[in-house]
């Protein structure tokens, strides 16, 4: 049984996420995104890499889809996976994944249709389509997807609705991230998963080798900077997808707006931003738990200071805030706002964290003002406006990252969604410091990993009773406390118990049924034969010298049987030596003094009994065979001091 | 495992109080509160006032407080019921009785299936001795939570007006009990009289919240771990929101228990049977369908019914789809859309008329959908008539209502990604159409009172609550209407409102399966064991079923058979089992012994074996079995040179028998033989290890 990872999206890279994992011969897609960077083939998976057999389609080949949230990079494929490739198959995110993926989506789209010679991979009915066929879920909520396959989303953070997924067949278990954060924000708790047993983990590692400071500074700096731009009347871009991002710096910004008395107007460039913080005000149990207290007085997305924003204001006098879609600033409205304000030095534009390579965005990241920008073949940007890159991020750090990984323990540890360099070296801290076998496959690439298999069996009550009862454990602490006890000591408990072999069971296995593990004295039972006890015994002699005329006088008040006792505790120290008032034991040997003349354990070659000579009498499972005849031998050649 | 069946209950309201035994946890399903008990006691009203103004005129003694006095009142006695007979007090609280007598130390977990079963948890949890770990699903803790503050609040009108009271009322002696009609009476102490211990004044605002802390609520189908070794799970039973079934799943076995069932549900998510499948031992605690079995007799029994049931349902590959078929056609969403089509013209040719409309319903998905079809009828015939819902909490359950879509059914949510509201009533809120307040007596409410209009305010008791004022306004207006639900003494509650000219509109509504539901439903979680109330014993008449019918009885416990005879274990056996094994004789046996790594995650047990432990047991056999042939030992020892003299010994008791073996050459040695024992006697090791490898060689050893 193994579990097998390829990989379509997202390797070595950030962009169209797409894992298809097979586990135990269930196939799962995780995430179904597209790339933001490219307008060709390259911006989707390349689904033709999913194994199908010769009559299969897509349908019939992968049990589920999953999708972690609503992010375009996680998302934007999907539509075209299920309307245009035709899988029709289940499809699972949270509720609020899914009420507020079509709006991400349709954001998309127009951007998409707005470009020019771009064709359209898939339209708006299409999203609409697709997006009925998804099985809405809620967080800890277990879904058998099949028989065999088993799913649950847990709180990841990041976005609202954002999901870590854990998928279980059989007794294999893996854990995909999708994106998260480790530490709370302004409107989202932090990523949450229990203890789980698993073969794997496969985690995003946007920031793989970043760790990031106070969140409170880096917020109070953007409120900082926006602040001084409009008291000097000049404008603020703030490029942002309609979701997630805005709805975070709308609530600091309509919070400070609030405190700071200020009347400067914020606007949401996109209908879709204003329908997005309906949803986010239903979704309000997904977001932090601070929110989720205050909003029976108020909905903290109740923003006050927000306004629509019409066309004609872009060139209207005065300042303003204005949210505009899409992010990176990679076309459509954002980027009209930007050519008309970017040459003011007045202006402000704020980047988030991470842009994609391709993007305007990316480009100005690196750009130091005044600058200028190509936007196409023809049109140049003069750049003079301050550019602030947010420097908060919804991702987790690499501390994060290796806190997950450490809480978690997995098996392996599989990166995705993060950029090489960075990635080997996580990976490598990874594999050195938690001895955790790590990949990070490229895109296309599949990886193998054994998984877990355990073999189902029936054990008895009176095996699980010998190992589980908390009584037995009661009574091997306590043995364990008296074995410690002074040597001199003469006066010792004669039951103590500590024979580790009441733990053990037998396993019996009949052709075609599952496996029963018993307690050794249910076999006759089980078996309908009785136990047959093969035991070894001996009558050992040993000399004996009288006390008179010998130094030693502390050994002499001695008994016979506790000198032998500190003889064998030291000459066999490996195994305990218990001692009771007439025998010695060691582990099944059983030895005590002798008295009987014809005892049948003796077997002499000579004749008559020795005068200076005492016996011991031993006796052993045959299992025990090599430690009992070590113990004869330590018999054998040692000399007592009879008193 | 242990089942003892505390409270039948009374359908929806009161449903029913279990204890179950499970692994050694004592587990309690529901600690609710039989509010139907009200009815004795008479509701504030102008008239009571009067009344007891008279009586503290008439009394001859000095009590300050009218409740402390007896004497004076004029209270009807014998069996002619009528206002007089109720009784004007603060009114105490009926739990279930056997549970107060339970020891409530003794309790593990409390399973909650619904709101209402949550109202008698402050009880429990104020009681220092309690320490249980009480589970519920997130919408039922918070709908359960508005309801006991609910309750609280309506009553602190009751205790305002009593004043304060001393330790045990007059109305709880015996004395005045005799006094009272029968009907009463049996309220009070029930049919064989021992009801008494159960009433308790009730809990304060403090009690509830401090039993809310205790409460871990869960979503559906989250799994919940109790000390390691039990998995709880929720599912939703499609009653109402948030309301559910539980399934516990420990190595031994699968147990669900179902509360009230609803297969067809307009509001809430809907009923999870699948979910419950592979279950060994089900409880069935659906309390309704006894109820409701006498008006499906006639659909049951009459020829044109559904083919019968086939005995091996649950092993047809299409079995699931066949059952949901048969439930889903189950006409359940047209009978109750007829309902509420049909309450809603009630109530409109009331407003239409001229008179107002009460409705002291509280089953929340039914309140909705009450409202979802006025709120569709008065838009349709472009009315105006006010709605109010009147309750201390109702702001608080709007705002919930607004943010708990993982609780409603499909239909819903289609509703609400489709960009309308989840409920269309709460557009009414924002044109001003329908009002929230949380108590009558509001300059607010005056202001924009409107009648005639339509009201929704507690309680269903008719005995405390806002509706209470709101029926002494109405009760003498022909052209009014009062809608209550089916199950509720009318004429007692009614009693203290006579004569009236209002109109009173009984409705009936689910409250769980019907019984040929419930024979499908069984038959396809395809179970071991079915645990029943004794009522339904003479309805039920289901032949062939695959699995036990067991029927219990109110308090009594019950013993459930053991599904298996041994635990579920997962095994890690890191190489191949077959190798290291031994096999049995002729038989397909592989037997080893193990040395195991134990550990309990998530309510499995897993069992480590590795290399060493069982290597260690293909080296040195640990077990033998059988018996050792004599003829065959002495041959085998020949074959290794050896010379024997074999002496056979009877026993005392000639019962027994021991052979001696004595090797005489190479080497002295001694095998002495019974038929359970070898005991091998050599001087020296080789020789030793020799004979015993003989001796083993003769018998099966592992
Ligand atoms: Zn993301
Ligand atoms: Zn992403
Ligand atoms: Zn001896």
């Amino acid at each position: 049984m193994a579990i097998e990872c390829l990989v379509l999206g997202a390797g070595q890279e950030v962009g169209k996420s797409c894992v298809v994992v097979t586990i135990n011969g269930k196939r799962i897609m995780f995430d179904c995104g597209m790339h933001m960077g490219y307008t060709d083939d390259r911006r989707f998976p390349d689904f033709s890499r999913i194994p199908c057999a010769r009559d299969e389609d897509f349908t019939s080949s992968l049990s589920c889809i999953i999708i972690s949230h609503f992010h375009l990079d996680h998302i934007g494929a999907l539509p075209y996976f299920t309307e245009v490739c035709g899988y029709n198959g289940p499809i699972y995110m949270t509720y609020p994944t899914k009420a507020l993926a079509p709006l991400m989506l349709e954001d998309y789209y127009r951007v998409m249709v707005e470009r020019k010679g771009e064709e359209e991979v898939f339209s708006t009915q299409h999203i609409m389509d697709c997006l009925k066929k998804v099985t809405a879920i809620d967080l800890k909520q277990t879904v058998q997807v099949d028989g065999d396959l088993q799913i649950r989303p847990y709180y990841a953070g990041h976005v609202l609705g954002a999901a870590m997924f854990y998928a279980k067949v059989g007794d294999a278990a893996i854990v995909y991230t999708g994106d998260y954060n480790m530490t709370a924000d302004r409107h989202l708790g932090a990523a949450q998963i229990d203890k789980l047993q698993l073969d794997l983990v496969i985690t995003e590692s946007t920031y793989a080798t970043t760790l990031r400071d106070s969140k409170y500074v880096r917020e109070r700096e953007f409120l900082k900077v926006v602040h001084n731009c409009v008291a000097g009347g000049g404008k603020v871009l703030i490029p942002s997808f309609a979701l997630g991002r805005a709805q975070e710096l709308c609530m600091l910004l309509d919070d400070y707006w609030e405190r700071m008395n200020l009347k400067i107007p914020i606007y949401f460039s996109s209908a879709l931003t204003i329908q997005a913080n309906k949803y986010y005000k239903t979704f309000i149990s997904w977001t932090s738990q601070k929110v989720k207290d205050s909003y029976a007085t108020r909905n903290p997305f109740d923003f006050k200071h927000v306004h629509k924003f019409e066309r004609s204001l872009i060139n209207a006098p005065g300042p303003c805030v204005l949210f505009a879609t899409p992010g990176m600033i990679s076309g459509g409205f954002s980027l009209e706002v930007f050519k008309q304000w970017a040459p003011n030095e007045g202006n402000l534009i704020t980047l988030p964290g991470y842009c994609v390579a391709g993007t305007i965005g990316h480009r100005l990241m690196s750009a130091k003002t005044p600058t200028q920008v190509s936007i196409d073949q023809n049109t140049r940007i003069d750049v003079r406006c301050q550019i602030h890159q947010l420097s908060f991020s919804p991702h987790t750090d690499a501390k994060g990252i290796m806190d997950l990984i450490r809480f978690l323990c997995p098996k392996h540890v599989m990166l995705v969604h993060g950029e090489k360099p960075k990635m080997e070296s996580l990976k490598a801290r990874i594999v050195d410091e938690y001895k955790i076998p790590c990949c990070a496959p490229a895109n296309n690439e599949s990886v193998i990993i054994p998984s877990t298999h355990y073999v189902k069996a029936e054990a008895s009550d009176t095996f699980l009773c010998s190992t589980l009862s908390p009584n037995f454990r009661f009574l091997r602490n306590s043995s364990r406390g008296h074995s410690g006890s002074s040597d001199t000591e003469t006066a010792q408990p004669s039951l103590r118990i500590s024979d580790d072999r009441v733990a053990e069971g037998v396993i019996v296995a009949r052709k075609n049924q599952n496996p029963r593990i018993i307690h050794k004295q249910e076999l006759p039972d089980v078996l309908g034969k009785e136990i047959h006890e093969v035991q070894g015994a001996l009558c050992v002699p040993t000399r004996t010298a009288n006390a008179i005329g010998k130094e030693d006088l502390l050994q002499e008040q001695l008994p016979l049987l506790h000198q032998l006792y500190l003889k064998l505790a030291d000459e066999v120290a490996e195994v305990t030596v218990l001692k009771s008032e007439q025998s010695l034991h060691i582990e099944s040997v059983v030895i005590s003094v002798c008295h009987m003349d014809n005892c049948l354990y003796r077997l002499c070659d000579e004749s008559g009994n020795i005068p200076e000579t005492t016996y011991f009498c031993c006796k052993w499972s045959a299992a025990d065979q090599k430690i009992a005849w070590r113990v004869i031998s330590v018999i054998k050649n040692m000399e007592l001091i009879n008193s | 495992m242990k089942f003892t069946y505390l409270s039948e209950g009374k359908g929806f309201h009161f449903p029913p109080c279990n204890i179950l035994q499970v692994q050694g946890f004592q587990i309690l399903f529901d600690c609710p509160l039989d509010l139907s008990a009200l009815l004795p006691f008479s509701p504030l009203s102008v008239n009571l006032y009067a009344q007891l103004e008279e009586c503290y005129h008439a009394c001859p003694c000095d009590a300050s407080s009218c409740s402390e006095c007896g004497s004076g009142q004029k209270r009807k006695i014998g069996d002619d019921l009528d206002v007089g007979s109720l009784i004007s007090a603060e009114p105490w609280y009926k739990t279930v009785k056997s549970l107060k007598l339970w020891d409530v130390s003794s309790i593990d977990v409390v399973l909650i299936c619904s709101p209402m079963g949550m109202l008698g948890l402050p009880f429990l949890t104020r009681d220092t001795d309690f320490s249980a770990r009480i589970y519920a699903t997130e919408a039922a803790a918070r709908i359960g939570r508005l309801m006991m503050e609910d309750l609280v609040a309506m009553h602190k009108e009751t205790r305002l007006f009593y004043g304060p009271e001393g330790p045990s009322p007059e109305w709880l002696k015996w004395d005045a009990i005799e006094l009272l009609p029968t009907a009463l009476k049996e309220i009070l102490i029930g049919r064989d009289g021992g009801d008494l211990g159960g009433w308790m004044p009730l809990y304060s605002a403090a009690d509830v919240s401090k039993c809310m802390q205790r409460v871990q609520s869960l979503k559906y189908a989250e799994e919940a771990c109790y000390n390691g070794i039990l998995l709880l799970k929720a599912f939703s039973s499609g009653l109402d929101i948030g309301t559910c079934n539980w399934s516990i799943t420990s190595p031994k076995q699968n147990v669900a228990y179902i509360s009230g069932s609803v297969f067809a549900s307009e509001i809430s998510t809907k009923f999870d049977y699948h979910a419950l499948w592979g279950s060994d031992v089900i409880f069935f605690s659906d309390c309704i369908a006894a109820d409701l079995i006498h008006k499906d007799e006639v659909d049951f029994t009459s020829p044109g019914a559904a083919a019968e049931l086939p005995s091996n349902l649950s092993e047809e590959p299409d079995a699931g789809e066949r059952i949901s078929e048969f439930l889903l056609n189950h006409d359940e969403f047209a009978d109750e859309s007829k309902k509420l089509t049909f309450l809603c013209s009630w109530a409109l040719k009331s407003t239409n008329a001229g008179g107002s409309v009460l409705i002291p319903i509280s089953r929340l998905g039914l309140v909705l959908q009450l409202l979802e079809h006025l709120t569709f009828s008065l838009q349709s015939q472009a009315l105006k008539v006010p709605i109010y819902i009147i309750s201390s909490v109702a702001e608080e359950l709007h705002a919930f209502l607004k943010v708990m879509p993982e609780w409603l059914c499909k239909q819903r949510q289609e509703k609400f990604h489709s960009d309308q509201g989840y409920f269309s009533f709460m557009d009414l809120i924002e044109q001003k159409r329908l009002f929230l307040f949380p108590e009558i007596y509001s300059s607010e409410l005056l202001a924009i009172w409107e009648e005639p209009c339509i009201v929704f305010s507690p309680h269903w008791s008719l005995r405390i609550g806002p509706s209470v004022h709101l029926l002494q306004r109405w009760c003498g207006e022909t052209d009014s209407l009062l809608i209550i639900e089916e199950g509720v003494d009318a004429n007692l509650a009614c009693l203290p409102f006579q004569p009236m000219a209002m109109k009173v509109l009984h409705c009936s509504f689910p409250s769980g399966m019907k019984l040929r539901e419930a024979e499908y439903f069984l038959q396809f979680l395809n179970p071991k064991y079915v645990l029943m109330p004794e009522k339904l014993k003479q309805d039920i008449r289901w032949s062939n079923h695959s699995y036990s019918l067991i029927y219990y009885h109110e308090s009594e416990t019950l013993h459930i058979p053991r599904v298996k005879s041994g635990t579920d274990v997962d095994c890690k056996i890191y190489l191949d089992f077959q190798l290291c094994s031994t096999k049995m004789g002729q038989e397909d046996i592989n037997i080893a012994t193990a040395n195991g790594d134990f550990s309990v995650i998530q309510g499995k047990i897993q069992l480590g074996i590795g290399h060493e432990q069982i290597l260690r047991s293909r080296t040195t056999p640990l077990i033998c079995m059988g018996c050792v042939d004599l003829q065959s030992l002495v041959t085998s020892l020949q074959k290794l040179g050896m010379n024997t003299r074999v002496e056979e010994v009877m026993s005392l008791h000639g019962s027994e028998s021991t052979s001696f073996v004595h090797v005489v050459e190479p080497k002295k040695a001694l095998l002495q033989l019974t038929s359970a024992h070898t005991i091998i006697i050599a001087n020296d090791e080789s020789l030793a290890s020799v004979l015993t490898e003989a001796v083993q060689s003769i018998l099966d050893c592992i």
